[in-house]
């Protein structure tokens, strides 16, 4: 399968959505006070997920605009160096809302010639939740936060590194 | 010119994984809604080497805020679940998404996403082992 291209149509997305409303359906009919419950969850989390969805949006339209294969294969590609570390591992810390909104910048950098293993990075990094730190402190004490965090950046090389190796597995990208 | 095709263009793309993410999102809100919290120290048996495997692999199902993971695995810490299971649970539910696995195949390519979930969720007993074992050091386990 490859990435999805823009502007190419795929039928897998509403097939997806599709076998989860029948999964709803059936929750409908065995469970309705779950499947209700399940509804208001789902608008809630609609309402949170929005801001972070318009600010992917913008990011893609961004890169479409601005970002040539060239400049992106200088700063996150295979030439990029400790400064594409850098960039990826800093923008997976900072990046907000779920995992799932990113993936389409991201499929959209690789088109411009991001490395496999900075995206993968990006995506790790997303561990380290700084707004999350006091609670976490809270839970676990400082040390262990701190260890933990420490090891989640320098894992998120290792994860990097060993899904491209995965990836061009007998030089191929994709399967 | 341009900004309008980019826009287009983007739109299009966008289009395309509108229905994928409101899957995974109806997805999450079923399960976050259907598995109580208190459910999860059922599946710890006190297994030294099983029950940081059982972590993770509860982590990789799990879906939500990372907020609850932190209060599942505080609780789960307090009626005595070993904290390299817990610190397992913890990485796992913020770096492996089985949840999210369709979605991030069908933009990211298949190869990409299951070697990234896989050496994830590999990461994280691998990482939870090791991070107890540096806080065993200066005696800082919570």
């Amino acid at each position: 399968m490859k990435p999805e291209k823009k502007g190419e149509f795929s039928p897998y997305p509403f097939l997806f959505l599709g076998v989860v409303l029948l999964v709803y359906a059936l929750v409908f009919v065995l469970d309705p006070d779950l499947a209700v419950r399940s509804c208001a969850r789902f608008a809630a989390l609609v309402r949170q997920v929005i801001p972070a969805l318009g600010l992917v949006f913008l990011l893609l339209f961004t890169v479409d605009l601005f970002l040539t294969p060239k400049r992106v294969a200088g700063a996150l590609g295979m030439e990029a160096g400790a400064r594409g570390w850098l960039i990826a591992t800093a923008a997976g810390v900072v990046s907000t809302g779920p995992v799932y909104l990113w993936f389409p910048l991201l499929a959209d950098l690789r088109e411009h010639g991001m490395r496999p293993a900075l995206a993968a990075a990006f995506l790790y990094c997303r561990s380290v939740k700084l707004p999350l730190v006091p609670l976490m402190v809270y839970y676990f004490g400082w040390l262990y936060t701190a260890v933990l965090t420490v090891f989640m950046l320098g894992f998120s090389v290792v994860v990097g590194l060993a899904t491209e190796q995965v990836e061009e597995w007998g030089g191929k990208k994709e399967d | 010119m341009e900004i309008r095709r980019s826009a287009t263009k983007t739109a299009k793309a966008f289009l395309q994984i509108i229905p994928m993410i409101a899957g995974v999102l109806l997805l999450v809100s079923l399960i976050t809604t259907a598995v109580p919290q208190e459910a999860y120290a059922a599946l710890f048996t006190g297994h030294p080497v099983l029950d940081p495997l059982v972590g993770a692999a509860a982590g990789s199902v799990a879906a939500g805020n990372p907020v609850t993971s932190y209060v599942i695995g505080g609780e789960l810490l307090r009626v005595g679940v070993s904290l390299t299971a817990v610190t397992a649970f913890i990485i796992a539910w913020v770096s492996v998404g089985l949840v999210s696995l369709p979605a991030e195949m069908e933009v990211m390519g298949r190869r990409f996403a299951l070697a990234r979930n896989g050496i994830s969720f590999l990461c994280a007993v691998l990482m939870a082992a090791l991070v107890v074992l540096v806080l065993a050091v200066p005696g800082g386990t919570p």
